[in-house]
């Protein structure tokens, strides 16, 4: 099409290139609404939050609540679990950070880092394993906890201990803890 | 497109007029009555046109399902419940589009086998072999996209478990992969949202897949049809037009095939499903032991067999498109493998794997069977990536015949090459 070689342009390039540049721009910026009218739109995003009376889990019992349209995970620690979660060595972890959403990312995973300092018994957790994202099981006393006593991915065969570390199997990260805080003079906790 | 000359001679006055404004009846002539169609192709030849059958039944009894089926988490369950039990014929068609998925794909995998035996893809089919690979693909999706809709325990969780494979990539970018997952879901977890998305993609694919089909045919009619001996066809008598010859006998094989496929409609509807999926999806619940339907079960094995969540992922999808590169891959210059001893072993031994791992993958990941998924994978990326290159070179094929002709009739069926064939 142009006339002049590309050491002289004349006028009638310039034209060109920046016609071609405009409609490729133009045809960018189109593609735009019909690749983002799939996300989350602002009324999924509101982050709604939970609120949950803990006063009727008992020790060594655990409740599923749902908290933006996942599962979110709370027991109510044994002495033994805690005790349990708190000897782990960090270079035995499969994933070494805390995974809290609380806490700065490069925080490690103790059992301290992933409780709140006097309810070390409560562990919240997101439900999700973070392999492909079923639901471990773990929750309830007759389900099986994996080798670790904590959950146990029935899909991929993840085992987590009883901080929601992933021990073995497939899963790359820890349970997520979400953020959550307990309500004063209650024994309200609020996820979100 | 071919090099054959046709013999379309329009005889109307209303044929002539139409054949030199659109000459559509000169091309379906030239193309599906006097194509010339290698003498000595066998039944495994007929599954192209059962593939292209199964298509069409797909498309034909989706677009009436979707008639009554309902794409919101809150009624889908029930809509499809309804089209069962209510629906004129309902249960007809639902049964008939949920086996025809697994019939599908059934003859599906012996059209790539029997692709892989005979040396399908090799020069000048490449091209033809990775539109088929294309294809595949499109049909996993779209199969993965149907059989969200039902909304059931068994649709919900291989949602998640399969959109969640995208999250693999926050390995890699921190955050891109959770960002593409929540893209895809338009949400924090599998909804309404994800399910109407998936219901518009599932309509949409299977006319990009008759898209391909069309330009795969192109392909396949440009170089003509590879057979048993891998010959080309050389002379008149090694070939006969396609009607009747070959019409007939992919009429005949339609035939049986579609005995059998009504045999499951009718008799054994849900045998190849899971009865959790009669269960409505619960977000809060997953079922202890998720598994895909049949027909994904060697790459959901292959998965699992991998310890690490993104090489999980890696390994599961170039087990499938490094079949795009298997043209490239195989050295040999004999196509079928009738010739070829040494890589006959292999490829019986490639199946067996991939039979192997297809029970693997319906197995709990524990154990042994952790083990023997990991052996069998090893050896399906070995075949692909060493066997093929290896045996190519090292093997001494042995001699084809000179001819097709001479594959059928032997030696002294030169004497009757002028009563052999008339195309």
């Amino acid at each position: 099409m142009a006339s002049h070689s590309a050491e002289d342009p004349n006028r009638r390039d310039f034209i060109v290139i920046a016609a071609q540049a405009f409609a490729a721009v133009g045809a960018a910026v189109a593609l735009w609404p019909f690749i983002h009218q799939m996300n989350p739109d602002a009324s999924t995003q509101a982050l709604a939050s939970t609120e949950v009376d803990l006063a009727p889990v008992a020790p060594g019992q655990a409740i599923t609540i749902l908290w933006r349209g996942k599962p979110v995970f709370i027991r109510n620690r044994t002495d033994e679990e805690v005790k349990a979660a708190r000897a782990v060595k960090l270079a035995d972890l499969k994933d070494g950070l805390a995974r809290n959403d609380a806490l700065p990312e490069r925080t490690r995973a103790t059992d301290e880092n992933r409780t709140k300092p006097g309810k070390e018994n409560w562990l919240v957790l997101v439900g999700i394993c973070t392999h492909l994202g079923c639901i471990p099981k773990g929750q309830s006393l007759g389900d099986n906890r994996g080798d670790y006593g904590g959950w146990f991915c029935p899909c991929h065969g993840s085992h987590y201990d009883t901080s929601g570390r992933i021990r073995i199997g497939p899963a790359p990260r820890n349970l997520e803890v979400p953020p959550y805080a307990f309500l004063p003079d209650t024994t309200m906790i609020k996820i979100g | 497109m071919a090099a054959h000359e046709s013999t379309f001679q329009p005889t109307s006055r209303t044929g002539k007029w139409l054949d030199e404004r659109l000459p559509l009846p000169r091309l379906v002539h030239g193309q599906f009555v006097d194509f010339p169609t290698p003498r000595n192709i066998n039944y495994l030849w007929s599954t192209g046109g059962l593939l292209a059958f199964c298509l069409g039944v797909q498309i034909a009894t989706g677009i009436v399902l979707a008639m009554h089926y309902v794409p919101t988490a809150a009624d889908a369950f029930n809509s499809v419940e309804a089209i069962r039990r209510d629906v004129n014929y309902g249960w007809l068609l639902r049964n008939i589009h949920a086996v025809g998925a697994s019939f599908f794909f059934l003859a599906a995998y012996i059209h790539i086998a029997r692709g892989l035996y005979y040396g399908s893809y090799k020069a000048p089919r490449e091209i033809l072999w990775i539109l088929g690979v294309v294809i595949f693909l499109l049909m996993m999706a779209t199969a993965f996209m149907g059989y969200s809709l039902p909304w059931g325990q068994m649709s919900f969780w291989a949602v998640t478990v399969i959109t969640n494979l995208f999250s693999s990539i926050d390995a890699v970018v921190p955050g891109l992969g959770t960002r593409i997952v929540e893209w895809l879901w338009g949400g924090y977890s599998v909804s309404s949202a994800t399910l109407t998305r998936f219901y518009a993609l599932h309509y949409l694919l299977p006319f990009a897949i008759a898209g391909v089909v069309g330009l795969h045919i192109w392909a396949l009619h440009h170089v003509g049809q590879n057979n048993p001996t891998g010959l080309d066809i050389k002379s008149t008598s090694d070939a006969v037009p396609f009607t009747p010859y070959a019409t007939i006998k992919d009429v005949f094989a339609l035939s049986v095939f579609v005995l059998i496929f009504t045999w499951f409609v009718f008799f054994l509807p849900d045998y190849l499903g899971h009865a959790d999926n009669y269960i409505e999806a619960n977000p809060l619940s997953t079922p202890p032991h998720i598994v895909p339907e049949w027909y994904f079960l060697p790459y959901y094995a292959i998965l699992r067999a991998i310890p690490d969540k993104l090489l999980g992922v890696i390994a599961m999808f170039s087990s499938i498109l490094l079949l795009l590169f298997v043209p490239w891959l195989d050295t040999s210059r004999v196509r079928s493998a009738k010739y070829r001893p040494l890589y006959r072993l292999f490829f019986w031994l490639f199946i067996g794997s991939v039979l192997a791992l297809g029970y693997l993958g319906s197995k709990p990941p524990e154990g042994a069977y952790v083990w023997w998924a990991r052996v069998f994978t090893a050896y399906y990326f070995l075949h692909l990536l060493v066997v093929l290159p290896i045996v190519g070179v090292l093997e001494t094929p042995k001699t084809p015949p000179g001819s097709i002709t001479e594959a059928v009739l032997g030696k002294a069926g030169k004497a009757h090459v002028s009563t052999g064939g008339k195309s």
